[in-house]
C-alpha cells in the first residue's frame, strides 16, 4: 500500500543539457530510468515509492526540446513546451485552436506552466487502485482490482477494456488524435515518427505501458501538419470539479463543412478507454452527411455500439453519446437519453 | 530472482502471482541445449540399433506395403492439436519477449480449440484405438535397461523390437500430457478472470493464493511446453524420424521400415497374422 513520504527517496539525478546527452543517459539505464519532464505525474509515483528507478533524468534543461515552431503550414511543438505556452501561443491559437482549448483545460493554472505537452500525453493511468500500490495487471500482477464484483470504478472504462479497466487521463491526447499529429521518438539508435493515434497503447497490446514509449525511448516533439488547420473544432471535458480535475470523458473533433454538409471529420474521446479512441466508424458514417440531429444522433448511438460498463461508470455511455451528438452539431444537441 | 513472483494481497498475504518470465528463456536454453547434445551425440557416438531376433519370414510376407499407423481422425487432432498449441505458445510468449500485439483473445480462443481436440482425443482414444499403446509397459522397461547397459558398453542382450511406439514416444506422450492437461485445466479457470463473452467473470471464483498457484502452474506448464515443443520439432525433423512424420500426415509407415522396428507380435497390423481387429490405430 502506499505511504505517501514528504521526502524524495534516493536516485540518481542526471539533468542533461541537450537531447543527445539524454538518450545516451536512457540507453545507459535502460529500465531503471526514469525520464522526467514536469515533475507532476513522476514526484507522486517516486514519492509514494511505488516507482522506484534508481536513475531520473530530468528534461528540464534541454532548450532545444521546448517551444512552438512553423513546419510546412502547421507546427512542430517540443514535447517540453508547457501546457501554457502552448495555450498563449499565437499560432497554435489561430490555426489549431482544438489544442489550445484542450491545453487550457488541463488541470490548474500552476500546473499549467509546470507540465508539459508531451507528459501530459505520456502521463500514467490514474486508476487509485494501480496508483495505491496494489499488485494489479498494470503493476505486473494477476488481477485488476477495479474490475471486481466490489470495485469502486466510477472513473474507469467502457471501451477496450482488456484485464485492465483503466482510463488514459490525458486532455490533450484526444485533440492532438483529432488534428492528425504526429509524434516524434528518439533513441540512441535514430528516430521514429507515429501517428498520434497510434503512439497511445491498450493493454491487450501491452498492459504495463500506455503508449508505445520504451526504454531508452523518448517523445521530443510532436508536429500538426496544416490538414486541419483554421477547420471547425470541438473541445469539451466533462470532470467532477471545473476548476481542476482530470476528464471523466473528453471529446475532440475538428470537422469541415460544406454548407450544411460534413465534408470531413476527425473525432477522438479520452477518459472512456486504456488509450484516447478515435471514432472512425462514426467519422466515416457522417462523412458526407448533412449536420443535424439526425445524423448527430446516429453518430452517438454509433459511438457507444459495443460499450460494457463497469458497476459504476454506467453514466459513461450516454455522456459518451451526448458528447458526439454535440461535437457534430454542437451544444444544442444535449439531451440526456 | 526467483522463478516464482509474489505480491501482497489486500488482506496483507504474500501470495505468488506468476513465474518469472526468466524462465521462458530458461526453458528455451534448456531445449536448445537438449537439441545440441543429442545432435552431437546421434552424429558421434550413437551405435545403429540392433534388435534382438527377426521377424519370421511367413509373418513378414503377410505385412501390406503400406502399414496403417494413425487414422485420418488421430491425424487430425495431432494437427489441429500442434497448430493451437504453436498459437498457445506465440500469444502467450512473444510479447513477453518485446513483439506487442492484442494476444489476450487469440489465446483464449486457441486454448478452446486446444481444450476441444483434447476432448475429442480423449474420448476417441479411450473407445476407438488402443488407449494402451501409447502408455509404457514392462517389455518397455527391461528394453530401455539392455538398451541402456549396451551405450554404456556393459553386456546385456539386444532388445526386442518396438511395439507400436517407442519408449522415448511413450514417455513424450506422458510429459505432454502432464503439461498439456495442466496448462489446459487452470487456462479454463483463468479465463473467469478475462471477459470471453460466455464465461461469466468472476475474479473471486477462488482466493489470491489459489489464482496465484493457478498463474505459476499454469506459466511453469506454458514455459515446459517451449522446451518439450522445441525438442518435438527436432526430432520430426531429423532425417532418421522423417518416416514417422510422414506417418502422421499420410497415415502409414513404409512396410520396411516397419519390419526393421516394430515388433509384429507387440504391434499387430491389419494384414498380418496376429492382427487384432480392434487395434487398427
Amino acid at each position: 500500500m502506499a505511504i505517501i513520504r514528504d521526502i524524495m527517496p534516493a536516485f540518481e539525478l542526471y539533468q542533461p543539457a541537450n537531447t543527445d546527452d539524454a538518450l545516451s543517459l536512457l540507453s545507459r539505464h535502460g529500465k531503471e530510468a526514469w525520464a522526467m519532464a514536469g515533475g507532476l505525474d513522476t514526484f507522486d509515483w517516486l514519492k509514494d515509492r511505488i516507482k522506484r528507478p534508481s536513475v531520473v533524468v530530468d528534461l528540464s534543461q534541454i532548450k532545444e526540446l521546448t517551444g512552438v515552431r512553423p513546419m510546412g503550414g502547421g507546427v512542430e511543438i517540443g514535447a517540453l513546451t508547457t501546457l501554457t505556452e502552448v495555450v498563449r501561443n499565437p499560432t497554435v491559437k489561430e490555426k489549431f485552436g482544438l489544442l489550445s482549448q484542450a491545453a487550457e483545460l488541463v488541470a490548474s493554472p500552476q500546473i499549467r506552466n509546470q507540465g508539459t505537452l508531451g507528459g501530459n500525453v505520456s502521463q500514467d493511468a490514474r486508476c487509485w487502485y494501480y496508483r495505491g500500490g496494489w499488485k494489479c495487471y498494470r503493476a505486473g500482477g494477476n488481477i485488476c482490482f477495479a474490475d471486481t464484483p466490489t470495485a469502486i470504478n466510477r472513473e474507469h472504462a467502457i471501451l477496450g477494456a482488456d484485464r485492465c479497466v483503466a482510463v488514459n487521463p490525458s486532455d490533450t491526447a484526444p485533440a492532438l488524435i483529432a488534428l492528425d499529429a504526429q509524434m516524434v521518438i528518439r533513441n540512441a539508435k535514430g528516430e521514429r515518427v507515429v501517428n498520434a493515434e497510434d503512439y497511445f497503447i491498450g493493454p491487450g497490446t501491452d498492459i504495463m505501458r500506455m503508449t508505445v514509449l520504451r526504454p531508452g525511448d523518448l517523445l521530443t516533439a510532436i508536429r500538426i501538419p496544416a490538414t486541419w488547420a483554421g477547420t471547425h473544432f470541438y473541445f469539451e471535458k466533462i470532470r467532477d470539479r471545473q476548476v481542476w480535475d482530470f476528464p471523466l470523458v473528453n471529446i475532440a473533433s475538428a470537422a469541415v463543412f460544406n454548407g450544411d454538409q460534413i465534408e470531413r471529420i476527425r473525432i477522438a474521446v479520452n477518459g472512456v478507454a486504456a488509450h484516447p479512441v478515435r471514432l472512425k466508424q462514426v467519422e466515416d458514417a457522417v462523412t458526407g452527411k448533412p449536420r443535424n440531429a439526425a445524423t448527430a444522433d446516429m453518430a452517438g448511438q454509433l459511438a457507444v455500439q459495443g460499450a460494457e460498463p463497469l458497476r459504476y461508470n454506467g453514466y459513461k455511455v450516454p455522456l459518451m453519446r451526448n458528447l458526439v451528438k454535440r461535437s457534430i452539431r454542437g451544444v444544442e444537441e444535449a439531451k440526456w437519453a | 530472482m526467483g522463478i516464482v513472483e509474489w505480491a501482497t494481497s489486500p488482506w496483507g498475504q504474500d501470495v505468488p502471482i506468476h513465474i518469472s518470465f526468466l524462465l521462458i528463456w530458461v526453458a528455451a536454453i534448456a531445449g536448445l541445449l537438449f537439441l545440441i547434445v543429442h545432435a552431437i551425440w546421434a552424429r558421434y557416438f550413437a551405435r545403429k540399433e540392433e534388435f534382438a531376433g527377426a521377424t519370421p519370414p511367413q509373418v513378414a510376407a503377410r505385412i501390406p506395403a503400406e502399414v496403417p499407423r494413425h487414422s485420418l481422425a488421430a491425424r487430425m487432432f495431432h494437427w489441429i492439436m500442434a497448430a493451437a498449441m504453436f498459437a498457445l505458445l506465440i500469444t502467450a510468449f512473444l510479447p513477453r519477449i518485446g513483439v506487442q500485439f492484442a494476444w489476450v483473445t487469440y489465446h483464449w480462443i486457441a486454448g478452446i480449440v486446444l481444450t476441444a481436440s483434447i476432448l475429442f482425443h480423449i474420448v476417441h482414444a479411450t473407445f476407438w484405438m488402443d488407449r494402451w499403446s501409447i502408455w509404457p509397459d514392462k517389455a518397455d522397461i527391461e528394453d530401455a535397461t539392455r538398451r541402456f547397459k549396451r551405450a554404456i558398453g556393459q553386456a546385456a542382450p539386444p532388445p526386442r523390437r518396438f511395439a507400436k511406439y517407442p519408449l522415448e514416444n511413450k514417455m513424450y506422450h506422458g510429459v505432454i500430457v502432464l503439461a498439456g492437461l495442466s496448462a489446459v485445466l487452470t487456462g479454463v479457470f483463468m479465463m473467469f478472470r478475462v471477459r470471453t463473452g460466455f464465461l461469466p467473470r468472476n475474479p473471486y471464483l477462488f482466493g489470491d493464493m489459489t489464482w496465484g498457484l493457478m498463474y505459476v502452474l499454469h506459466g511453469l506448464a506454458g514455459v515446459g511446453l517451449i522446451a518439450l515443443i522445441m525438442v518435438h520439432v527436432y526430432f520430426a525433423i531429423r532425417p532418421e524420424k522423417l518416416v514417422i512424420t510422414k506417418s502422421m500426415i499420410f497415415g502409414t509407415l513404409a512396410r520396411e521400415h516397419y519390419l526393421e522396428h516394430h515388433d509384429p507380435q507387440r504391434w499387430a497390423v491389419e494384414g498380418s497374422q496376429s492382427a487384432r481387429a480392434s487395434s487398427a490405430d
